[in-house]
C-alpha cells in the first residue's frame, strides 16, 4: 500500500472515531458514569420547532426608563426642598427629558439653583423665567445619561427577566439581549407558553398607596396629588369582572424594591392561597410608621397600576411583614410570588415576537423529517449502485461518512438542529455524490479513451477537482451569508449547509479516492466498475 | 449503465427558442419579485408582520364554517388554509398586533365549536417592527450572495463567463419567484432561504459545463464557437442530468414526506433544481457564445 494512502486512511479513521466520539452524548440519554471529564459532553441541540417552545423577542420601552428616573427625581427634589423648606408651587416631570419646578420668589429660586448644582451637577439647568408670575426652570437630562440609564434598563430587564425563568422552572432557557433595545427569550419545551408569557411580560411595579377617602371617584375633579385607579374584582361563580375605582395618593408610601422575599402561603381559615412579603430593614420601618400613623384607614396595594385590594389598616403591623390576599388560584398567586420576588422590571416590555411550537408539531416533524431523509438516502444509494455499480457503492460509503462526519461536528459545536437544518442534510445527501458523479464522469471519459483503471481514476480526480472546488465554493458563499442574516431554522439551515459542503469536499476529494486506491494501487485490476 | 450515449444536440441553435421561455419566466418572477416589494405577493408573517396559528381539530371542520365563526366574533380578515391530513387549519392574520388576536381566534373557535375541541400546534406572532428588519436583512443577504457568487465566477473564469453565469442565476432565482407566484404560494423566510441556497447550487451545473468548454477552447481553437460549446455540452450532457437527479431525488423525497412545515420549502428547492440544470445549458452557455462572437467581430473590424 504506498505511503499516502496509509496515512489517509489513518486520517478517516481518526475523523470516523472523533465523530462517534463526539456524538455519543447526543445519542445515549444517560452518559456511563467512566464518561470523563476530558470526554466531550455537548451534543446536538435540537430547535424550538423541532422539541417545541416558545421563542420570544421583547422591547424594552427604554424611554419608560428615563421618564421613571426623571419621576424619581422630581420626588426626591420636593422631599428635599420640603426638609430645606424652600416653598415651590409645583415640581414635576415635563416631558420626555425635563422635570419643571415652578418656585414662588426669585430668592428660593436662587438658592434650589444651587442646591440642583451640587446635587444633580449632570444635568443641565436652565436659567429661571417668568411663567405667570411664579418664577420657573426647567432641569433636563443630558443625552449621554439618558442613554446611560436606557442601556442600563435592558440590563436590569434582562436580569429580572432571568430570575423569573429560572423560578417558573425552565430547563435550558436563553435569555439574550439583541440589538439596543430587544431582549431574546427562548423556552424549549414549555408546557403552558401562555403563562410563561405573562409572567415574563409583567412590569410587577408593586406600590403600597394610602385610599383618599375625601375625594369621590366620580366627582371627576382629582387634584393634582391623587390619581383615580380601579380595582378589578373577578366573581369566583359567574366570572363576572367588576370595576371598583378609588382615588389613592399619587405618592406610594412604599414600593416593591423594599421587598426581600414573597410566597405562598395557604390560609388556614378560608383556605385560600394568599402572598406573604417579607420587607428589608427600610422597608419594614416605613411600612412600621405608615401603618402606626395611619390606623383605621385604607391603603391600597397597587400592582402595575391596578388596585389589587384596598384594605383598613386594623392596627401598626411592626415585624416588615405583610400578606396580599385576594381572588387567587394556586398558579396566580405562585406567579404574582415569583415577580415580586425577582423584582420589578424597570421599563415595561412589549412582546414583538412570539413564535410557539407546541410539542407534538415537533415529534411529528422531527419523525417526518428522519423519514423524508431516510427515503432520500435510500434513492440516492439505489441510484449510485445502479449507474456506477461498485464505484458508485464507494460513493455511497462517502455519503454515509459525509453524514457521519456532519453530525460528528454539529455535535463538537454544540450546534441546534432545526426542521430546515434537517432539510439541509438530506439535500446534502444528493449534493455529496454530485462530486463523485463529476468525477465518475471524468474516469468513464478517459477509460474510453483508452487508459488503465489506474490511470483513469487518477486522470478523473485531477481534472474533476477544480469543478468540483469552483461548485462547492460558491454554495459555501451563500451559506455563510444566510448564517451571518438568518435567525433561528435559517441559521440551523445555514450551519448544516456550510459544515456539509466543507466535510463533503473532503470525503469526496479524500475519502472516496482512498478506497479507489486501495483496491487499484497494484495495478492488476484489469476493468473498473463503474 | 448509462443514461445517455453520445449526443448530438444543438444546444446552442436552440437559443432563440430558450430565450424566449426564458424571458417568459424571468418578465413573471419579475412581477413577481415587484409584487413581493410592494408587499402585494401572498407574503409570510415573518415579513409582513402578524399573527398564524396551526390548529389541530379533533373532528373535521370546515373552512367556510371556521370563517363564519371567526366572522361572528370580530375577526374580519383572516387566510384560512386547511392542511389535509389530521383536521388541521391554518389561520393567518396580516399586520395584527402581538398577543390579542391568537386569543381572539381561540374564544372564537371554542365558543362556537364547542363539541370540536383543538389544540395550537404553533402559534406565531411577529410585530411589524420585526417584520421590517426581516425584510432588510433578507435584501441586504440576497444581495450579499449574489453579488459573492459573481466576484466569484468572475474571478475564477472571465468576464464573459462571469456574465452568463450570473445571468443565469438570476434566471433560475427569478424562475422560483415566477412559480410561486403563479401558484399564489407563501413568500416567506424559508422561501428566501431556498433561493439562496439554489443561488448557489444551480451553479455547480453552470461550473460544470463551463469548466468544460473552457479546456475545449484551450484545446481546440479552429471550431466555431458555436461548435465548441454545443460540443463541450454534449460531452458533459449525462453529468449535468445526474448530478441533478440525485440532488433531485433528496428533494422529492423532502417534498413528498417531509411534513408541511417545509413542504413548500422543498417545492422551491425542487424547481430550482429543475430551472438550473436547464439554464445551464440553455441560458449560461448561449449568453456566453454570443459574448464571444461578438468580441470576435469586434477583433475582426480593428483588425
Amino acid at each position: 500500500m504506498p505511503k499516502e494512502t496509509g496515512w489517509r486512511i489513518s486520517l478517516i479513521a481518526v475523523f470516523v472515531a472523533l465523530s462517534f466520539l463526539y456524538l455519543t452524548p447526543t445519542l445515549s440519554s444517560k452518559l456511563p458514569s467512566w464518561w470523563g471529564s476530558l470526554l466531550p459532553k455537548d451534543k446536538i441541540h435540537l430547535g424550538l420547532d423541532l422539541q417545541g417552545g416558545t421563542h420570544l423577542v421583547m422591547e424594552v420601552d427604554t424611554q419608560k426608563a428615563v421618564e421613571g428616573s426623571l419621576d424619581l427625581v422630581a420626588t426626591d427634589l420636593e422631599d428635599t426642598l420640603n426638609s430645606k423648606q424652600l416653598r415651590f408651587k409645583h415640581i414635576a416631570r415635563n416631558g420626555s427629558d425635563k422635570v419643571s419646578l415652578v418656585l414662588y420668589e426669585k430668592g428660593t429660586a436662587d438658592a434650589v439653583q444651587k442646591l440642583i448644582k451640587d446635587k444633580y451637577p449632570s444635568y443641565e439647568q436652565s436659567p429661571t423665567f417668568d411663567e405667570g408670575g411664579f418664577v420657573a426652570m426647567t432641569l433636563r437630562v443630558n443625552e449621554k445619561d439618558a442613554q446611560d440609564r436606557k442601556d442600563k434598563a435592558v440590563q436590569q430587564a434582562l436580569e429580572t427577566i432571568r430570575n423569573r425563568i429560572d423560578q417558573f422552572g425552565v430547563s435550558e432557557p436563553t435569555i439574550q439581549r439583541e440589538g439596543i433595545n430587544h431582549i431574546v427569550v427562548q423556552l424549549p419545551g414549555i408546557k403552558d407558553p401562555q403563562r410563561a408569557i405573562d409572567l415574563i411580560g409583567r412590569t410587577a411595579r408593586l406600590d403600597f398607596k394610602m385610599v383618599r377617602e375625601d375625594i369621590s371617584p366620580t366627582s371627576g375633579n382629582i387634584p393634582e396629588d391623587a390619581e383615580l385607579l380601579k380595582e378589578k374584582s373577578v366573581d369566583s361563580k359567574t366570572g363576572a369582572v367588576t370595576e371598583i375605582p378609588i382615588v389613592v395618593q399619587k405618592k406610594s408610601m412604599i414600593t416593591g424594591d423594599l421587598l426581600t422575599d414573597a410566597q405562598v402561603r395557604i390560609d388556614s381559615q378560608f383556605n385560600q392561597p394568599y402572598v406573604g412579603i417579607e420587607f428589608n430593614s427600610l422597608g419594614a420601618k416605613l411600612f412600621d410608621q405608615v401603618t402606626a400613623a395611619n390606623v383605621g384607614k385604607r391603603f391600597a396595594i397597587v400592582l402595575d397600576n391596578n388596585i389589587h385590594s384596598a384594605p383598613v389598616i386594623r392596627e401598626r403591623i411592626s415585624g416588615g411583614s405583610a400578606q396580599i390576599s385576594g381572588n387567587f388560584t394556586e398558579k396566580t398567586a405562585a406567579d404574582l410570588a415569583i415577580v415580586l420576588r425577582a423584582g420589578a422590571l424597570p421599563a415595561p416590555v412589549k412582546i414583538i415576537q412570539n413564535v410557539t411550537v407546541g410539542p407534538s408539531l415537533g415529534q411529528d416533524s422531527i419523525n417526518k423529517g428522519l423519514y423524508a431523509g431516510l427515503i432520500g438516502v435510500l434513492l440516492v444509494v439505489v441510484f449510485m449502485a445502479v449507474y456506477y455499480k461498485l464505484s458508485g457503492m464507494i460513493a455511497n460509503l462517502g455519503m454515509v461518512l459525509n453524514i457521519l462526519f456532519l453530525m460528528g461536528s454539529l455535535a463538537a459545536l454544540g450546534a441546534t438542529l432545526t426542521l430546515p437544518g434537517i432539510a439541509a442534510i438530506v439535500l446534502l445527501v444528493g449534493m455529496s455524490v454530485d462530486s463523485n458523479v463529476i468525477i465518475f464522469e471524468r474516469i468513464r471519459e478517459e477509460l474510453k479513451l483508452g487508459k488503465s483503471p489506474k490511470s483513469a481514476l487518477d486522470a478523473g480526480y485531477d481534472k474533476a477537482f477544480l469543478t468540483i472546488m469552483d461548485s462547492h465554493i460558491t454554495t459555501l458563499i451563500t451559506a455563510a451569508v444566510l448564517f451571518q442574516f438568518g435567525t433561528g431554522p435559517v441559521k440551523g439551515f445555514a450551519v448544516s449547509l456550510s459544515l456539509g459542503v466543507i466535510i463533503n469536499l473532503f470525503t469526496s476529494l479524500i475519502g472516496t479516492k482512498v478506497t479507489f486506491d486501495l483496491f487499484l494501487h497494484k495495478g492488476t485490476v484489469k476493468k473498473m466498475s463503474i | 449503465m448509462e443514461l445517455l450515449g453520445k449526443t448530438r444536440i444543438d444546444f446552442i441553435g436552440k437559443r432563440n427558442i430558450s430565450f424566449i421561455i426564458s424571458a417568459i419566466i424571468s418578465i413573471i418572477g419579475i412581477i413577481g419579485v415587484i409584487q413581493v416589494g410592494r408587499g402585494a405577493a401572498n407574503m409570510g408573517i415573518d415579513f409582513s408582520g402578524g399573527t398564524s396559528m396551526q390548529l389541530k381539530f379533533s373532528k373535521p371542520i370546515s373552512i367556510a364554517d371556521a370563517r363564519t365563526a371567526l366572522h361572528k366574533n370580530g375577526i374580519a380578515k383572516a387566510d384560512l388554509q386547511e392542511i389535509k391530513d389530521g383536521n388541521k387549519l391554518l389561520v393567518k392574520m396580516a399586520g395584527a398586533a402581538v398577543g390579542k388576536p391568537s386569543e381572539m381566534v381561540q374564544t372564537a373557535f371554542k365558543k362556537e365549536f364547542a363539541d370540536n375541541a383543538f389544540t395550537v400546534e404553533s402559534s406565531t406572532e411577529i410585530g411589524p417592527s420585526i417584520g421590517d428588519k426581516l425584510r432588510k436583512d433578507t435584501m441586504v443577504a440576497a444581495f450579499l450572495s449574489l453579488l459573492g457568487i459573481i466576484m466569484y465566477i468572475a474571478w475564477r473564469f472571465d468576464f464573459k463567463f462571469g456574465v452568463g453565469a450570473t445571468l443565469a442565476t438570476m434566471h433560475d432565482c427569478l424562475a422560483m419567484f415566477a412559480v410561486f407566484y403563479l401558484m399564489n404560494k407563501e413568500i416567506n423566510l424559508l422561501f428566501i432561504t431556498a433561493v439562496l441556497t439554489i443561488a448557489g447550487y444551480s451553479l455547480t451545473d453552470t461550473v460544470v459545463v463551463f469548466d468544460r468548454i473552457r479546456e475545449n477552447l484551450h484545446k481546440n481553437l479552429k471550431g466555431s464557437m458555436k461548435t465548441i460549446f454545443n460540443d463541450s455540452i454534449n460531452e458533459v450532457l449525462s453529468r449535468t442530468i445526474v448530478t441533478s437527479l440525485t440532488v433531485f431525488l433528496a428533494a422529492v423525497s423532502l417534498f413528498l414526506f417531509g411534513g408541511e412545515v417545509i413542504h413548500d420549502f422543498s417545492l422551491a428547492l425542487l424547481v430550482g433544481v429543475i430551472v438550473g440544470t436547464y439554464s445551464s445549458v440553455f441560458v449560461a452557455s448561449p449568453i456566453v457564445v454570443i459574448l464571444e462572437d461578438r468580441a470576435l467581430a469586434k477583433e475582426t473590424k480593428t483588425a
